[in-house]
């Protein structure tokens, strides 16, 4: 029997763990070798993986017809892609009916565009506040000058009729996702609001908006938004589905941060407020960013969704990159059957490496605000 | 060395820093607050106990309109707590709060919860909020943790940063919500200890706790509370050396042993 009283007389020494039951040897002996039948099965599945892939690199690569004046190469050689239409047709792509002598001054937006972009979502970039000020306030207005012209600057004007390609759907993502945020969050406070009136107006707004397919709010947006207003504030034929792609998006923004807000306790509310912070200092300094950062994945989901929804406006007439690439593939100097699919494939890279790198974005800030928070 | 908080200059005393009369409250149809009358003086160190649910929170969390009542008055530092949002904002720049769970805001370094009421509400420049952000976090002896971030201290380490990040905004009143009851009890000692010297410093300060050693050693008077009605006002030698209603002999029996 155990005696009852136990003093130790030594200290238990620190022992480092049994080997072999970490690092990469040792997971896959675990999970992929573990008895006969999983051997076979990983060794199957390896062997399977393998001759696709080489396949898909073939087809993309050392198959592909690479240049072409037109099609028929392309008809000829269909084991292969036909990087030729993509990049014959590559200006067409970008550009749409934007009139080839100003193609400069899309050129000139996007550069902007993209430096101001990295420059806000580097982390440990330098004054990132003027890059905010730059990219919100000055680049949309230099933005806008030079898209579409200005007879100040000697700028030939450039209906938005002509617009199309990869530019448009790049404007309907980028101004998607900086008022569809701004105006969620809006919304969900609203949602929350002791007011009546302001919580009545937000629920019947998300519930709304939320409860049409994205088509139904472009036709309604393309449609109604001119009959509401007199006939010189006609908003313009882009501005319409631009308008219908912010309310869409802001309304499961709302709900998303509504999420965040309710999972913060009363307890931060108290606080702030037994300091004497006022509503929108409540908000701004204690409440949002926290509840902001518990939704990233859910904001960049919706990002994600925006992204993709850009792609419908081609409903309501306008011409952004999937459609350009729809009117690209009925060319019939360029028919034939890999024709489509190479066109498909590249529209599919196209999107994927814009949702991807958000979604890896998101990601690394979401590891950035973890750190030291626990 | 000055006392930090403590601004009850000469002029001021004799007037009351809190006084509640005749204050009911309600949640829904339960009469959580029943006829409250209380005064309480400047640099007067009250201790409010009672059983759960005797109302003592709520009657704490009406000084600073965390609640509201719905009948009496009740008048803080001369301004008396209506709807008023400008009077509410007045009343809670004056009256610090610790809460039973710290509600540090996690977000921000133990620096930024201190430094953040200063410079939105008083309008501080930063540099002399984080230095008297400084000067309270090394007055309750955590001054090594200013830039780690809640989650990274023990719970007495947060509490104590809780009572400094009330400290900076300079309050003449500081109420106490069961600032150690989610404590574990190797670190109660550390957080009484700061709000023992802070009693010595002459702030007016209503604490709701358990603790009787405390209530003991710093109370001017300790109010027993139960079913919304204070049921007995006392200072602490002949409240737990004679009590005299029922309920109180019943209640510090039970918590005494």
């Amino acid at each position: 029997m155990q005696p009852v009283a136990y003093v130790r007389e030594a200290p238990e020494p620190e022992d480092p763990p049994p080997t072999l039951t970490s690092g990469a040897l040792a997971w896959a002996r675990a999970n992929l070798f573990s008895s006969f039948g999983s051997s076979l099965t990983t060794i199957g599945f390896l062997a399977l993986i393998g001759y696709l892939l080489t396949q898909l690199v073939a087809w993309a690569t050392t198959r592909a017809v690479w240049s072409a004046m037109d099609g028929a190469a392309c008809r000829q050689h269909q084991d292969g892609a036909c990087w030729a239409f993509v990049i014959a047709k590559w200006d067409y792509l970008r550009f749409g009916s934007y009139p080839v002598a100003e193609r400069w001054r899309v050129d000139v937006v996007e550069a902007i565009g993209a430096v101001l972009i990295v420059w806000l979502l580097w982390t440990n970039a330098p004054r990132r506040a003027w890059a905010a000020l730059l990219f919100f306030v000055v680049y949309p207005i230099l933005a806008l000058v030079l898209l579409r012209g200005s007879s100040v600057l000697g700028l030939p004007f450039v209906d938005t009729l002509l617009w199309g390609g990869i530019f448009v759907s790049l404007v309907t993502a980028v101004v998607g996702i900086v008022f569809s945020l701004p105006l969620g969050v809006l919304l969900a406070l609203g949602r929350r609001s002791p007011l009546p009136v302001v919580r009545v107006a937000s629920v019947v707004f998300i519930e709304f908006v939320r409860g049409v397919p994205f088509i139904t709010i472009l036709f309604m947006a393309n449609n109604l938004l001119p009959l509401f207003l007199p006939e010189t504030w006609a908003p313009d034929r882009f501005l319409r589905p631009l308008a219908g792609i912010v309310m869409f998006s802001a309304a499961y923004m709302a709900e998303e941060v509504r999420g965040g807000l309710q999972s913060l306790g009363k307890g931060q509310y108290e606080a702030a407020l037994a300091l004497g912070l006022n509503y929108p200092r409540m908000m701004g300094l204690v409440i949002l960013p926290q509840a902001l950062t518990f939704v990233i994945p859910g904001i960049v989901n919706n990002f994600i969704g925006l992204f993709m929804d850009t792609t419908l406006i081609s409903v309501v007439g306008m011409t952004d990159f999937l459609e350009a690439m729809n009117n690209a593939i009925k060319d019939p100097v360029w028919a034939g059957p890999t024709i489509m699919v190479t066109g498909y494939v590249f529209a599919a890279i196209f999107y994927f490496s814009f949702c991807y790198g958000m979604a890896r974005y998101s990601a690394h800030v979401e590891r950035i605000l973890a750190k030291g928070r626990k | 060395m000055s006392s930090i908080g403590a601004s009850a200059g000469a002029e001021q005393h004799g007037d009351a820093a809190i006084r509640f009369a005749a204050v009911h409250k309600w949640y829904g149809s339960f009469h959580v607050l029943r006829n409250i009358n209380l005064t309480v003086g400047r640099g007067e160190r009250i201790v409010v106990c009672g059983p759960s649910g005797s109302g003592k929170s709520t009657l704490i969390r009406c000084v600073n309109r965390l609640e509201e009542h719905q009948r009496g008055s009740i008048v803080v530092d001369g301004v008396e707590l209506t709807d008023d949002i400008k009077r509410i904002d007045e009343v809670r720049r004056e009256v610090g709060m610790v809460f039973q769970s710290f509600n540090l805001f996690p977000h921000l370094t133990i620096l930024e919860n201190c430094a953040l009421a200063p410079i939105w509400v008083r309008k501080m420049p930063r540099r002399d909020a984080d230095e008297l952000a400084m000067k309270l976090l090394s007055r309750v002896k955590i001054l090594d943790q200013a830039h780690k971030y809640p989650g990274q201290l023990s719970g007495g380490q947060q509490q104590r940063a809780a009572i400094a990040r009330a400290l900076c905004m300079t309050p003449k009143i500081m109420l106490f919500d069961e600032p150690t009851s989610s404590l574990d009890p190797e670190m109660v000692k550390e957080v009484l200890d700061t709000m023992t010297e802070l009693a010595q410093e002459g702030m007016t300060m209503i604490v709701v706790t358990h603790e009787m050693g405390f209530a003991r050693q710093v109370a001017d008077r300790v109010v027993f509370m139960d079913r919304g009605e204070i049921v007995e006002v006392n200072a602490p030698a002949p409240f737990f050396g004679h009590p005299q209603h029922e309920r109180t002999k019943l209640f510090l029996s039970q918590i005494l042993h």
